[in-house]
Protein backbone atom coordinates (compact mmCIF):
# COMPACT_ATOMS: atom_id res chain seq x y z
CA UNK A 1 0.00 0.00 0.00
CA UNK A 2 1.50 3.55 -0.98
CA UNK A 3 1.72 6.21 1.45
CA UNK A 4 -0.49 8.21 0.19
CA UNK A 5 -3.03 5.54 -0.26
CA UNK A 6 -2.22 4.53 4.05
CA UNK A 7 -2.50 8.82 4.48
CA UNK A 8 -5.74 8.75 3.19
CA UNK A 9 -7.19 5.82 4.85
CA UNK A 10 -6.21 7.32 8.19
CA UNK A 11 -7.57 10.53 7.28
CA UNK A 12 -11.61 9.09 6.47
CA UNK A 13 -11.32 6.57 10.11
CA UNK A 14 -10.53 10.03 11.97
CA UNK A 15 -12.89 11.57 10.08
CA UNK A 16 -15.42 9.01 10.46
CA UNK A 17 -14.62 8.29 14.29
CA UNK A 18 -15.77 11.84 15.01
CA UNK A 19 -19.87 11.02 15.45
CA UNK A 20 -18.45 8.02 17.66
CA UNK A 21 -16.32 9.50 20.00
CA UNK A 22 -17.03 13.07 20.44
CA UNK A 23 -20.91 12.29 22.17
CA UNK A 24 -18.70 10.70 24.64
CA UNK A 25 -15.93 12.83 25.32
CA UNK A 26 -18.79 16.25 25.21
CA UNK A 27 -20.60 14.31 28.18
CA UNK A 28 -17.69 13.14 30.25
CA UNK A 29 -16.11 17.11 29.90
CA UNK A 30 -19.92 18.32 29.87
CA UNK A 31 -20.32 17.12 33.19
CA UNK A 32 -17.30 18.70 35.13
CA UNK A 33 -18.08 22.55 33.00
CA UNK A 34 -19.84 25.18 34.83
CA UNK A 35 -23.07 25.56 33.77
CA UNK A 36 -21.86 28.38 31.52
CA UNK A 37 -19.14 26.62 29.52
CA UNK A 38 -21.73 23.84 28.53
CA UNK A 39 -23.89 26.20 26.68
CA UNK A 40 -20.71 28.11 25.42
CA UNK A 41 -21.44 28.70 21.66
CA UNK A 42 -19.74 26.95 20.01
CA UNK A 43 -19.06 24.07 22.02
CA UNK A 44 -16.52 24.33 24.80
CA UNK A 45 -14.57 21.10 23.93
CA UNK A 46 -12.20 21.63 27.38
CA UNK A 47 -13.33 22.70 30.22
CA UNK A 48 -12.33 26.23 31.53
CA UNK A 49 -12.38 25.18 34.83
CA UNK A 50 -13.95 22.30 36.60
CA UNK A 51 -16.99 22.10 38.80
CA UNK A 52 -17.72 18.98 40.55
CA UNK A 53 -20.80 20.67 42.00
CA UNK A 54 -23.60 18.63 40.11
CA UNK A 55 -21.83 15.32 40.95
CA UNK A 56 -23.40 15.86 44.57
CA UNK A 57 -26.78 17.44 42.90
CA UNK A 58 -27.49 14.10 41.62
CA UNK A 59 -27.98 12.76 44.69
CA UNK A 60 -30.16 15.05 46.56
CA UNK A 61 -32.56 15.77 43.51
CA UNK A 62 -32.89 12.45 43.16
CA UNK A 63 -32.33 8.74 45.33
CA UNK A 64 -29.54 8.43 42.80
CA UNK A 65 -27.53 5.51 44.72
CA UNK A 66 -30.46 3.42 45.50
CA UNK A 67 -30.75 3.90 41.78
CA UNK A 68 -27.50 2.82 41.06
CA UNK A 69 -27.80 -0.14 43.55
CA UNK A 70 -31.04 -0.94 41.84
CA UNK A 71 -29.77 -1.34 38.27
CA UNK A 72 -26.04 -2.74 39.27
CA UNK A 73 -27.73 -5.86 41.38
CA UNK A 74 -30.71 -6.40 38.74
CA UNK A 75 -27.60 -6.74 36.29
CA UNK A 76 -25.52 -9.06 37.83
CA UNK A 77 -28.82 -11.50 39.21
CA UNK A 78 -30.32 -11.83 35.62
CA UNK A 79 -26.61 -12.35 34.23
CA UNK A 80 -25.58 -14.88 36.87
CA UNK A 81 -29.26 -16.31 36.62
CA UNK A 82 -29.17 -16.52 32.55
CA UNK A 83 -25.64 -17.96 32.67
CA UNK A 84 -27.33 -20.80 34.56
CA UNK A 85 -30.28 -21.32 32.77
CA UNK A 86 -28.61 -21.15 29.08
CA UNK A 87 -25.67 -22.99 29.69
CA UNK A 88 -27.89 -26.46 31.21
CA UNK A 89 -30.38 -25.77 28.95
CA UNK A 90 -28.05 -25.33 26.11
CA UNK A 91 -25.92 -28.66 26.97
CA UNK A 92 -28.91 -30.81 27.38
CA UNK A 93 -29.99 -29.70 23.81
CA UNK A 94 -26.49 -30.06 22.11
CA UNK A 95 -25.65 -33.19 23.90
CA UNK A 96 -27.98 -35.16 25.23
CA UNK A 97 -30.66 -38.23 23.64
CA UNK A 98 -34.22 -37.50 24.83
CA UNK A 99 -37.23 -38.03 23.78
CA UNK A 100 -39.83 -35.07 22.51
CA UNK A 101 -36.02 -33.03 21.99
CA UNK A 102 -36.62 -31.49 19.10
CA UNK A 103 -40.16 -30.38 19.96
CA UNK A 104 -39.45 -28.99 23.00
CA UNK A 105 -36.06 -26.78 21.23
CA UNK A 106 -38.73 -25.50 18.97
CA UNK A 107 -41.15 -24.48 21.96
CA UNK A 108 -37.68 -22.56 23.46
CA UNK A 109 -37.02 -21.04 20.10
CA UNK A 110 -40.62 -19.60 19.46
CA UNK A 111 -39.02 -16.81 22.04
CA UNK A 112 -36.09 -15.93 19.48
CA UNK A 113 -39.11 -14.41 16.92
CA UNK A 114 -40.66 -12.43 19.74
CA UNK A 115 -39.89 -8.65 20.51
CA UNK A 116 -40.38 -8.43 24.20
CA UNK A 117 -42.55 -5.88 22.92
CA UNK A 118 -45.03 -8.17 21.86
CA UNK A 119 -46.01 -9.51 24.99
CA UNK A 120 -45.65 -6.61 27.27
CA UNK A 121 -48.98 -5.96 27.63
CA UNK A 122 -50.19 -9.56 29.06
CA UNK A 123 -47.15 -9.94 31.29
CA UNK A 124 -47.60 -6.39 32.69
CA UNK A 125 -51.71 -7.77 33.51
CA UNK A 126 -49.93 -11.37 34.76
CA UNK A 127 -47.31 -9.44 37.30
CA UNK A 128 -50.50 -7.40 38.01
CA UNK A 129 -52.39 -10.14 38.99
CA UNK A 130 -49.29 -11.77 41.15
CA UNK A 131 -48.99 -7.98 42.58
CA UNK A 132 -45.43 -8.03 41.65
CA UNK A 133 -45.61 -4.71 40.10
CA UNK A 134 -43.80 -1.49 41.31
CA UNK A 135 -41.48 -4.49 42.28
CA UNK A 136 -37.78 -5.64 40.59
CA UNK A 137 -39.00 -9.61 40.04
CA UNK A 138 -40.67 -8.75 36.49
CA UNK A 139 -37.45 -7.33 35.28
CA UNK A 140 -35.28 -10.53 36.81
CA UNK A 141 -37.43 -13.25 36.68
CA UNK A 142 -38.60 -12.68 32.80
CA UNK A 143 -35.00 -11.98 31.17
CA UNK A 144 -33.68 -15.17 33.38
CA UNK A 145 -36.30 -17.75 32.32
CA UNK A 146 -38.00 -15.41 29.42
CA UNK A 147 -37.68 -14.61 25.43
CA UNK A 148 -34.01 -12.91 26.31
CA UNK A 149 -32.50 -16.06 28.06
CA UNK A 150 -33.52 -18.26 24.61
CA UNK A 151 -30.73 -16.15 22.90
CA UNK A 152 -28.25 -17.27 24.81
CA UNK A 153 -29.01 -20.69 25.79
CA UNK A 154 -29.32 -20.86 21.62
CA UNK A 155 -25.29 -19.80 21.63
CA UNK A 156 -24.87 -22.23 24.43
CA UNK A 157 -25.96 -25.10 22.48
CA UNK A 158 -24.03 -23.72 19.12
CA UNK A 159 -21.15 -23.80 21.04
CA UNK A 160 -21.46 -27.11 22.91
CA UNK A 161 -22.18 -28.73 20.19
CA UNK A 162 -18.87 -28.15 18.73
CA UNK A 163 -17.40 -30.10 21.59
CA UNK A 164 -15.88 -33.81 20.50
CA UNK A 165 -17.45 -36.85 21.91
CA UNK A 166 -14.78 -38.37 23.16
CA UNK A 167 -14.16 -35.64 25.52
CA UNK A 168 -17.21 -36.98 27.28
CA UNK A 169 -16.53 -40.88 26.84
CA UNK A 170 -13.57 -39.83 28.53
CA UNK A 171 -15.43 -38.06 31.45
CA UNK A 172 -17.58 -41.78 31.58
CA UNK A 173 -14.55 -43.69 31.98
CA UNK A 174 -13.28 -41.87 34.65
CA UNK A 175 -16.62 -42.62 36.41
CA UNK A 176 -18.70 -39.03 36.20
CA UNK A 177 -22.12 -39.14 35.70
CA UNK A 178 -23.87 -36.57 33.38
CA UNK A 179 -23.82 -34.18 36.37
CA UNK A 180 -20.32 -34.31 37.02
CA UNK A 181 -19.90 -34.18 33.20
CA UNK A 182 -21.41 -31.10 32.54
CA UNK A 183 -20.22 -29.42 35.94
CA UNK A 184 -16.83 -30.46 35.99
CA UNK A 185 -15.70 -31.22 32.47
CA UNK A 186 -17.56 -29.48 30.09
CA UNK A 187 -18.70 -25.92 31.64
CA UNK A 188 -14.95 -24.96 32.56
CA UNK A 189 -14.34 -25.58 28.67
CA UNK A 190 -17.74 -22.94 27.88
CA UNK A 191 -15.83 -19.77 29.55
CA UNK A 192 -15.59 -18.33 26.16
CA UNK A 193 -19.18 -18.81 25.32
CA UNK A 194 -20.27 -18.18 29.25
CA UNK A 195 -18.34 -14.79 28.91
CA UNK A 196 -19.95 -13.41 25.56
CA UNK A 197 -23.24 -14.09 27.17
CA UNK A 198 -22.70 -12.62 30.05
CA UNK A 199 -21.27 -9.46 28.10
CA UNK A 200 -24.85 -9.08 25.98
CA UNK A 201 -26.90 -10.25 29.52
CA UNK A 202 -25.39 -7.45 31.24
CA UNK A 203 -25.71 -4.94 28.74
CA UNK A 204 -29.56 -5.67 27.80
CA UNK A 205 -30.05 -5.55 31.78
CA UNK A 206 -28.32 -2.46 31.72
CA UNK A 207 -29.94 -0.61 29.41
CA UNK A 208 -33.42 -1.98 29.70
CA UNK A 209 -35.83 1.08 29.74
CA UNK A 210 -39.52 0.13 28.56
CA UNK A 211 -39.87 -2.83 31.07
CA UNK A 212 -38.89 -0.71 34.36
CA UNK A 213 -40.87 2.37 33.02
CA UNK A 214 -44.31 0.04 32.48
CA UNK A 215 -43.69 -1.98 35.69
CA UNK A 216 -42.07 0.09 38.31
CA UNK A 217 -43.67 3.74 39.89
CA UNK A 218 -41.67 4.50 42.91
CA UNK A 219 -38.09 6.56 42.10
CA UNK A 220 -36.56 4.50 44.74
CA UNK A 221 -37.03 1.34 43.01
CA UNK A 222 -36.42 2.75 39.49
CA UNK A 223 -33.45 1.59 37.79
CA UNK A 224 -30.81 3.91 35.91
CA UNK A 225 -32.09 4.77 32.37
CA UNK A 226 -35.51 5.77 34.28
CA UNK A 227 -33.61 8.18 36.41
CA UNK A 228 -31.82 9.61 34.04
CA UNK A 229 -34.51 11.25 32.31
CA UNK A 230 -35.92 12.84 35.44
CA UNK A 231 -33.45 15.45 36.15
CA UNK A 232 -36.12 18.12 35.18
CA UNK A 233 -36.77 21.45 36.59
CA UNK A 234 -40.36 22.36 37.69
CA UNK A 235 -41.56 23.37 34.29
CA UNK A 236 -40.38 19.92 33.17
CA UNK A 237 -37.47 21.22 31.03
CA UNK A 238 -34.20 19.32 31.55
CA UNK A 239 -31.25 19.91 33.99
CA UNK A 240 -28.68 19.43 31.47
CA UNK A 241 -25.75 20.00 33.94
CA UNK A 242 -27.50 17.44 36.23
CA UNK A 243 -28.62 14.97 33.77
CA UNK A 244 -25.19 14.52 31.96
CA UNK A 245 -23.19 14.29 35.13
CA UNK A 246 -25.56 11.25 36.47
CA UNK A 247 -25.18 10.48 32.81
CA UNK A 248 -21.71 10.14 32.90
CA UNK A 249 -21.69 8.18 36.32
CA UNK A 250 -24.21 5.24 34.45
CA UNK A 251 -21.86 4.80 31.27
CA UNK A 252 -17.86 5.17 33.22
CA UNK A 253 -18.07 1.96 35.18
CA UNK A 254 -19.04 0.04 31.57
CA UNK A 255 -16.45 1.92 29.42
CA UNK A 256 -13.67 1.62 32.09
CA UNK A 257 -14.15 -2.52 32.44
CA UNK A 258 -14.40 -2.49 28.39
CA UNK A 259 -11.11 -0.58 27.95
CA UNK A 260 -9.17 -3.37 30.18
CA UNK A 261 -10.59 -5.91 28.87
CA UNK A 262 -10.88 -4.86 24.99
CA UNK A 263 -9.80 -7.78 23.67
CA UNK A 264 -11.66 -10.40 25.66
CA UNK A 265 -15.06 -8.13 25.24
CA UNK A 266 -14.82 -8.08 21.24
CA UNK A 267 -13.84 -10.95 20.52
CA UNK A 268 -16.09 -13.03 22.68
CA UNK A 269 -18.76 -10.91 20.94
CA UNK A 270 -17.45 -11.97 17.86
CA UNK A 271 -17.06 -15.27 17.72
CA UNK A 272 -20.17 -16.86 19.57
CA UNK A 273 -22.23 -19.09 17.90
CA UNK A 274 -22.04 -16.92 14.60
CA UNK A 275 -19.81 -19.13 12.68
CA UNK A 276 -22.81 -21.03 10.72
CA UNK B 1 -26.55 -43.26 55.08
CA UNK B 2 -23.30 -44.63 53.71
CA UNK B 3 -24.48 -47.81 54.64
CA UNK B 4 -27.47 -47.52 52.53
CA UNK B 5 -25.95 -45.67 49.22
CA UNK B 6 -22.77 -49.18 50.32
CA UNK B 7 -26.04 -51.07 50.17
CA UNK B 8 -27.59 -50.19 46.95
CA UNK B 9 -24.44 -49.82 45.23
CA UNK B 10 -23.76 -53.67 45.71
CA UNK B 11 -27.39 -54.08 44.16
CA UNK B 12 -26.73 -52.37 41.43
CA UNK B 13 -23.41 -54.01 40.64
CA UNK B 14 -24.57 -57.45 41.32
CA UNK B 15 -28.09 -57.13 39.64
CA UNK B 16 -28.28 -55.37 36.19
CA UNK B 17 -30.42 -52.79 36.37
CA UNK B 18 -34.05 -53.01 34.84
CA UNK B 19 -35.73 -49.43 35.07
CA UNK B 20 -33.09 -47.33 35.05
CA UNK B 21 -30.82 -47.66 31.93
CA UNK B 22 -28.50 -45.48 31.05
CA UNK B 23 -30.84 -44.01 27.94
CA UNK B 24 -33.50 -42.91 30.90
CA UNK B 25 -30.96 -41.15 33.03
CA UNK B 26 -29.71 -39.42 30.44
CA UNK B 27 -33.53 -38.31 29.09
CA UNK B 28 -33.75 -37.58 33.10
CA UNK B 29 -31.15 -35.57 33.78
CA UNK B 30 -32.00 -34.01 30.05
CA UNK B 31 -35.06 -32.88 31.19
CA UNK B 32 -34.15 -31.75 34.35
CA UNK B 33 -31.26 -29.10 33.00
CA UNK B 34 -34.02 -28.09 29.81
CA UNK B 35 -36.84 -27.57 32.92
CA UNK B 36 -36.04 -23.87 34.04
CA UNK B 37 -35.83 -22.71 30.24
CA UNK B 38 -38.99 -24.86 29.44
CA UNK B 39 -41.06 -23.36 31.89
CA UNK B 40 -39.65 -19.62 31.42
CA UNK B 41 -40.62 -20.51 27.52
CA UNK B 42 -44.24 -21.85 28.40
CA UNK B 43 -45.01 -18.90 31.50
CA UNK B 44 -43.19 -16.06 30.16
CA UNK B 45 -43.65 -16.38 26.24
CA UNK B 46 -46.22 -18.53 24.64
CA UNK B 47 -48.57 -18.06 27.64
CA UNK B 48 -48.41 -14.07 26.93
CA UNK B 49 -48.39 -14.38 23.04
CA UNK B 50 -51.65 -16.51 23.88
CA UNK B 51 -53.16 -13.91 25.80
CA UNK B 52 -52.24 -11.00 23.55
CA UNK B 53 -54.01 -12.76 21.09
CA UNK B 54 -57.51 -12.93 23.47
CA UNK B 55 -56.77 -9.81 24.93
CA UNK B 56 -57.05 -8.38 21.04
CA UNK B 57 -60.55 -9.60 21.29
CA UNK B 58 -61.65 -7.23 24.06
CA UNK B 59 -62.60 -4.15 24.93
CA UNK B 60 -60.65 -3.42 27.78
CA UNK B 61 -60.24 0.50 28.90
CA UNK B 62 -58.73 0.58 32.21
CA UNK B 63 -59.75 3.71 32.90
CA UNK B 64 -63.19 3.37 32.19
CA UNK B 65 -63.21 0.06 33.62
CA UNK B 66 -64.57 -1.90 30.54
CA UNK B 67 -63.42 -5.60 29.71
CA UNK B 68 -65.82 -7.45 27.49
CA UNK B 69 -66.01 -9.57 24.46
CA UNK B 70 -66.04 -7.51 21.50
CA UNK B 71 -65.07 -10.12 18.54
CA UNK B 72 -62.60 -8.50 15.72
CA UNK B 73 -63.85 -4.69 16.97
CA UNK B 74 -60.03 -3.95 17.59
CA UNK B 75 -58.78 -5.45 14.25
CA UNK B 76 -61.98 -3.18 12.66
CA UNK B 77 -60.45 -0.54 14.66
CA UNK B 78 -56.88 -0.81 13.52
CA UNK B 79 -57.77 -1.10 9.85
CA UNK B 80 -60.02 2.21 10.08
CA UNK B 81 -57.78 3.69 12.55
CA UNK B 82 -56.62 7.65 10.41
CA UNK B 83 -53.02 7.47 12.26
CA UNK B 84 -52.12 3.99 11.03
CA UNK B 85 -51.10 5.07 8.23
CA UNK B 86 -48.66 7.60 9.39
CA UNK B 87 -47.56 5.14 12.30
CA UNK B 88 -46.68 2.38 9.69
CA UNK B 89 -44.84 5.19 7.53
CA UNK B 90 -42.55 6.11 10.23
CA UNK B 91 -42.06 2.38 11.33
CA UNK B 92 -40.93 1.45 7.32
CA UNK B 93 -39.19 4.40 6.64
CA UNK B 94 -37.07 4.30 10.10
CA UNK B 95 -36.71 0.64 9.81
CA UNK B 96 -35.33 0.68 5.99
CA UNK B 97 -33.26 4.42 6.53
CA UNK B 98 -31.78 2.14 9.93
CA UNK B 99 -31.22 -1.04 8.25
CA UNK B 100 -29.19 0.03 5.13
CA UNK B 101 -27.43 2.86 7.07
CA UNK B 102 -26.30 0.31 9.69
CA UNK B 103 -25.21 -2.25 7.29
CA UNK B 104 -23.61 -0.67 4.27
CA UNK B 105 -21.90 1.62 7.40
CA UNK B 106 -21.12 -1.57 9.61
CA UNK B 107 -19.20 -3.26 6.16
CA UNK B 108 -17.47 -0.04 5.20
CA UNK B 109 -15.92 -0.04 8.53
CA UNK B 110 -15.04 -3.70 9.02
CA UNK B 111 -13.57 -3.65 5.35
CA UNK B 112 -11.41 -0.25 6.23
CA UNK B 113 -10.09 -1.69 9.65
CA UNK B 114 -8.98 -4.97 8.04
CA UNK B 115 -6.53 -2.78 5.48
CA UNK B 116 -2.89 -4.08 6.48
CA UNK B 117 -2.83 -1.01 8.78
CA UNK B 118 -1.20 0.37 11.91
CA UNK B 119 -4.00 0.96 15.08
CA UNK B 120 -6.51 -0.49 13.50
CA UNK B 121 -7.25 -2.12 16.59
CA UNK B 122 -7.34 1.27 18.46
CA UNK B 123 -10.04 2.54 15.95
CA UNK B 124 -12.19 -0.29 16.51
CA UNK B 125 -12.15 -0.10 19.99
CA UNK B 126 -13.15 3.76 19.23
CA UNK B 127 -15.90 2.54 16.82
CA UNK B 128 -17.32 0.23 18.98
CA UNK B 129 -17.28 2.71 22.26
CA UNK B 130 -20.85 4.01 21.96
CA UNK B 131 -22.08 -0.08 22.37
CA UNK B 132 -21.11 0.03 26.13
CA UNK B 133 -22.23 3.77 26.63
CA UNK B 134 -25.85 2.94 28.67
CA UNK B 135 -28.60 3.47 25.72
CA UNK B 136 -30.79 6.58 27.78
CA UNK B 137 -27.09 7.97 28.61
CA UNK B 138 -26.12 7.97 24.70
CA UNK B 139 -29.35 9.27 23.84
CA UNK B 140 -29.88 12.46 26.12
CA UNK B 141 -26.13 13.47 25.20
CA UNK B 142 -27.74 13.61 21.47
CA UNK B 143 -30.29 15.10 22.13
CA UNK B 144 -28.68 17.83 24.15
CA UNK B 145 -26.04 18.05 21.06
CA UNK B 146 -29.24 18.19 18.14
CA UNK B 147 -30.96 21.56 20.18
CA UNK B 148 -31.49 24.37 18.08
CA UNK B 149 -27.87 26.12 19.61
CA UNK B 150 -26.33 22.42 20.50
CA UNK B 151 -23.22 21.21 19.60
CA UNK B 152 -23.70 19.94 15.96
CA UNK B 153 -25.15 23.15 15.13
CA UNK B 154 -22.22 24.29 16.66
CA UNK B 155 -19.48 22.33 14.67
CA UNK B 156 -21.88 22.97 11.68
CA UNK B 157 -21.54 26.45 12.17
CA UNK B 158 -18.01 26.73 12.22
CA UNK B 159 -17.57 25.22 9.26
CA UNK B 160 -19.89 27.98 8.13
CA UNK B 161 -23.25 26.09 7.98
CA UNK B 162 -26.71 27.04 9.38
CA UNK B 163 -27.82 23.89 10.97
CA UNK B 164 -31.79 22.93 11.28
CA UNK B 165 -33.20 22.22 14.55
CA UNK B 166 -32.86 18.93 14.06
CA UNK B 167 -35.82 17.30 16.60
CA UNK B 168 -38.44 20.06 15.86
CA UNK B 169 -38.22 19.28 11.60
CA UNK B 170 -40.15 16.07 10.53
CA UNK B 171 -37.76 14.97 8.27
CA UNK B 172 -34.80 15.87 10.59
CA UNK B 173 -36.30 14.25 13.27
CA UNK B 174 -36.68 10.91 11.86
CA UNK B 175 -33.23 11.27 10.35
CA UNK B 176 -31.86 12.00 13.77
CA UNK B 177 -33.70 9.15 15.34
CA UNK B 178 -31.80 6.94 12.50
CA UNK B 179 -28.58 8.15 12.96
CA UNK B 180 -28.05 8.30 17.02
CA UNK B 181 -29.35 4.41 16.85
CA UNK B 182 -26.80 3.73 14.03
CA UNK B 183 -23.73 5.07 15.58
CA UNK B 184 -25.06 3.59 18.93
CA UNK B 185 -24.94 0.00 17.48
CA UNK B 186 -23.57 -0.30 14.43
CA UNK B 187 -20.34 -1.28 16.00
CA UNK B 188 -21.32 -4.55 17.03
CA UNK B 189 -22.23 -5.30 13.03
CA UNK B 190 -19.11 -4.28 12.41
CA UNK B 191 -17.14 -6.43 15.13
CA UNK B 192 -19.72 -9.61 13.14
CA UNK B 193 -18.07 -8.28 9.73
CA UNK B 194 -14.46 -8.14 10.73
CA UNK B 195 -14.67 -11.63 12.06
CA UNK B 196 -16.34 -12.92 8.93
CA UNK B 197 -13.92 -10.92 6.53
CA UNK B 198 -10.67 -12.09 8.28
CA UNK B 199 -12.17 -15.96 7.76
CA UNK B 200 -11.74 -15.28 3.81
CA UNK B 201 -8.50 -16.83 2.75
CA UNK B 202 -6.30 -14.46 1.16
CA UNK B 203 -4.83 -16.16 -1.31
CA UNK B 204 -8.59 -15.82 -3.17
CA UNK B 205 -7.63 -12.37 -3.69
CA UNK B 206 -4.08 -12.61 -4.40
CA UNK B 207 -5.23 -15.48 -7.38
CA UNK B 208 -7.76 -13.06 -8.53
CA UNK B 209 -5.47 -9.91 -8.58
CA UNK B 210 -3.48 -12.10 -10.88
CA UNK B 211 -6.26 -12.95 -13.17
CA UNK B 212 -6.95 -9.22 -13.67
CA UNK B 213 -9.36 -8.40 -11.42
CA UNK B 214 -10.06 -5.09 -9.98
CA UNK B 215 -10.84 -4.32 -6.28
CA UNK B 216 -14.31 -4.21 -6.43
CA UNK B 217 -14.52 -6.85 -9.02
CA UNK B 218 -12.97 -9.10 -5.93
CA UNK B 219 -15.27 -7.49 -3.50
CA UNK B 220 -18.60 -8.25 -5.12
CA UNK B 221 -17.35 -11.60 -6.63
CA UNK B 222 -15.29 -13.00 -3.38
CA UNK B 223 -15.68 -10.80 -0.22
CA UNK B 224 -19.66 -10.93 -0.77
CA UNK B 225 -20.56 -14.53 -1.53
CA UNK B 226 -18.17 -15.75 1.31
CA UNK B 227 -19.53 -13.49 4.17
CA UNK B 228 -23.23 -13.81 2.93
CA UNK B 229 -23.78 -16.15 5.65
CA UNK B 230 -22.88 -13.00 8.23
CA UNK B 231 -24.94 -10.51 6.10
CA UNK B 232 -28.13 -12.52 6.38
CA UNK B 233 -27.70 -12.71 10.40
CA UNK B 234 -26.88 -9.17 10.54
CA UNK B 235 -29.75 -8.09 8.63
CA UNK B 236 -31.90 -10.24 10.43
CA UNK B 237 -30.81 -8.99 13.32
CA UNK B 238 -30.72 -5.06 12.98
CA UNK B 239 -33.98 -5.39 11.21
CA UNK B 240 -36.10 -7.10 13.89
CA UNK B 241 -34.04 -4.35 16.50
CA UNK B 242 -35.23 -2.12 14.08
CA UNK B 243 -38.84 -2.79 15.10
CA UNK B 244 -37.49 -2.77 18.78
CA UNK B 245 -36.33 1.27 18.89
CA UNK B 246 -38.13 2.23 21.61
CA UNK B 247 -36.21 4.34 24.42
CA UNK B 248 -34.16 6.40 22.05
CA UNK B 249 -37.87 7.83 20.70
CA UNK B 250 -39.06 8.29 24.27
CA UNK B 251 -36.29 10.15 24.94
CA UNK B 252 -35.12 11.95 21.89
CA UNK B 253 -38.82 13.54 20.11
CA UNK B 254 -41.53 11.35 22.20
CA UNK B 255 -43.07 10.24 18.98
CA UNK B 256 -43.26 13.98 17.22
CA UNK B 257 -42.89 16.36 15.87
CA UNK B 258 -46.65 15.28 14.71
CA UNK B 259 -46.25 11.45 14.57
CA UNK B 260 -43.23 11.63 12.56
CA UNK B 261 -41.29 9.76 14.45
CA UNK B 262 -44.24 7.41 16.41
CA UNK B 263 -43.20 4.23 15.15
CA UNK B 264 -45.06 1.12 16.11
CA UNK B 265 -43.86 0.21 19.09
CA UNK B 266 -43.83 3.63 20.35
CA UNK B 267 -47.79 3.79 19.39
CA UNK B 268 -48.41 0.38 21.15
CA UNK B 269 -46.69 1.84 24.43
CA UNK B 270 -48.99 5.01 24.35
CA UNK B 271 -52.19 3.14 23.61
CA UNK B 272 -51.61 0.85 26.03
CA UNK B 273 -50.01 2.25 28.88
CA UNK B 274 -50.57 6.56 28.26
CA UNK B 275 -53.83 5.78 27.08
CA UNK B 276 -54.60 2.56 28.76
CA UNK B 277 -56.15 1.01 26.00
CA UNK B 278 -55.22 -2.24 27.12
CA UNK B 279 -57.36 -4.18 24.61
CA UNK B 280 -56.13 -1.61 21.46
CA UNK B 281 -52.64 -2.14 23.03
CA UNK B 282 -52.65 -6.27 22.02
CA UNK B 283 -54.07 -6.02 19.06
CA UNK B 284 -51.03 -3.72 18.20
CA UNK B 285 -48.99 -5.88 19.37
CA UNK B 286 -50.26 -8.76 17.50
CA UNK B 287 -49.56 -6.58 14.53
CA UNK B 288 -45.83 -6.24 15.59
CA UNK B 289 -45.51 -9.87 16.18
CA UNK B 290 -47.18 -10.52 12.44
CA UNK B 291 -44.96 -7.90 10.79
CA UNK B 292 -41.58 -9.47 12.45
CA UNK B 293 -42.98 -13.07 11.94
CA UNK B 294 -43.03 -12.26 7.93
CA UNK B 295 -39.59 -10.13 7.89
CA UNK B 296 -37.98 -12.70 9.47
CA UNK B 297 -39.82 -15.77 7.34
CA UNK B 298 -39.03 -13.42 4.53
CA UNK B 299 -35.20 -13.33 5.03
CA UNK B 300 -34.74 -16.70 6.14
CA UNK B 301 -36.54 -18.10 2.63
CA UNK B 302 -34.47 -15.55 0.92
CA UNK B 303 -31.02 -17.04 2.13
CA UNK B 304 -30.72 -19.51 -1.16
CA UNK B 305 -30.73 -16.62 -3.09
CA UNK B 306 -28.72 -14.47 -0.64
CA UNK B 307 -26.27 -17.00 1.17
CA UNK B 308 -23.59 -18.84 -0.57
CA UNK B 309 -22.78 -21.33 1.38
CA UNK B 310 -24.12 -22.67 4.85
CA UNK B 311 -22.33 -25.11 6.90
Amino acid sequence: MSRRVKLALYALLCVLCVPFVFPTWWMVTSSVKPISDIFAFPPALVPSRFDFSTYSRVFELQPFGQQYLNSLYIAAVVTVGTMAVAAMAGYAFARIRFPGQNVLFLVVLVGLLIPSEVTIVPLFQMFHAAGMTDTHWPLILVPILGAPSVLATFIMRQFFITLPDELEEAARVDGLGRFGTFYRVVLPLARPALGAVAIFTFLHSWNLYLEPIVFLSTPSKFTLPQALTQFVDAYGSPLWNVQLSAATMTALPILVVFVLAQRQFIEGLAHTGLKG
Amino acid sequence: MTDLSNRVAERAATRPRHFWTIPRRDALVGYLLISPQLAGSVLFVLLPLGLVVYYSLQEWNVLAGTFEFVGGQNYAKLLADPNMGQVLTSTALFSIGLVVLNLALALTLAILLDQRLRGTTFFRTLFFSPVLVSLVAWTIVWQFLLQQDGGVNGLLGAAGVDGPNWLRGETTALLSVVVVQVVKNVGLNMVLFLAALQGVPRQLYEAAQLDGAGAWTRFLRITVPLISPTILLTSIITVVGSLQVFAQIAVLTQGGPGMSTTVLVYYLYQQAFQFRHLGYGATLSVLLFLIVAALTLLQWRLRRKWVFHES
